[in-house]
């Protein structure tokens, strides 16, 4: 069997073949949007974005729960990892949405749209995070506090992305509706290539920093050991 | 450079920037284990030559 690191060098060459076909995509093959012209370019990296910081914040929830369900050691790490790369995909959503809302509706941000304040309400729910567990010592404890934590935020995330489909908010944009994508086949396509491509990233920034983190984690006991 | 093309450039930009700077901050991580696994195979060095 392969371990996680043998498998590292795969999934960065995927990750990197991606998003250079990502971006060629969205600037060579999607048409531009009839409405907003070329700013609507920047869906195509912000809505993936998203949709990865999802994905890490569910995650590590699912490893939060792992951890406190069957207490695997290495569960408590994992989780953390993915809530970190969550934080940071994010904090990119936030960017790029802020220069999308500054282009498409002539300001960096509006405290009217609940899709918006909603995910700054998560965003700042998962710093938090961060707070709880580096002020307790490590350990068991510090593992169980972050693993129920990494759990409450979770009800969060479909609170997120439905606010916008339960609320009358007409600022943000739905694309994605009962009735199917809102777009064409073509820039259908070249959006499925970015997500594929964010969530790659993600799950190589992801490999490489559990490999990290596992790498001190030894050294500290080879430390132990020899002293 | 039209203002469309101004923002779609600075969205890029961003992500691209901080991609790069989460390599940054893992290639310094890196430096910093490398010198620790030196410091350790110095250590152990140390004690070997002691024992024998």
């Amino acid at each position: 069997m392969s371990s996680p690191n043998s498998r590292l060098p795969a999934l960065a060459a995927l990750a990197l073949g991606l998003v250079a076909a990502a971006t060629t995509l969205v600037f060579f093959f999607a048409p531009l949007d009839a409405d907003q012209g070329l700013s609507q370019k920047i869906f195509y990296f912000h809505v993936p974005i998203a949709l990865t910081a999802y994905a890490c914040f569910g995650w590590g929830a699912w490893k939060a729960l792992v951890h406190l369900w069957k207490r695997e050691p290495a569960a408590d790490l994992e989780s953390y990892v993915a809530i970190h790369q969550g934080v940071i995909f994010g904090a990119l959503t936030l960017l790029t949405g802020s220069i999308w809302a500054r282009a498409s509706w002539g300001v960096w941000w509006t405290w009217s749209s609940n899709q918006l304040v909603l995910f700054l309400v998560l965003f700042l729910f998962y710093c938090a995070y961060f707070m709880l567990r580096f002020s307790v010592d490590a350990g068991p404890q510090r593992a169980n506090f972050s693993a129920v934590y990494a759990l409450f935020g979770v009800a969060l995330i479909p609170v997120s992305f439905l606010a916008i489909r339960l609320a009358s908010d007409f600022i943000h944009p739905t694309v994605f509706t009962s009735a199917g994508p809102q777009m064409s086949g073509k820039m259908f396509f070249t959006f499925c290539v970015c997500l594929a491509a964010m969530l790659s990233l993600a799950a190589t920034l992801s490999a490489v920093e559990l490999s990290g983190k596992r790498l001190d984690v030894r050294l500290r006991e080879l430390r132990e050991a020899l002293a | 450079m039209s203002s469309g093309e101004k923002y779609v450039a600075a969205a890029y930009l961003v992500v691209f920037v901080g991609v790069l700077a989460y390599v940054l901050i893992i290639a310094t991580k890196l430096a910093r284990l490398e010198r620790e696994v030196g410091e350790l195979a110095e250590l152990a060095k140390q004690k070997a030559e002691s024992r024998g």
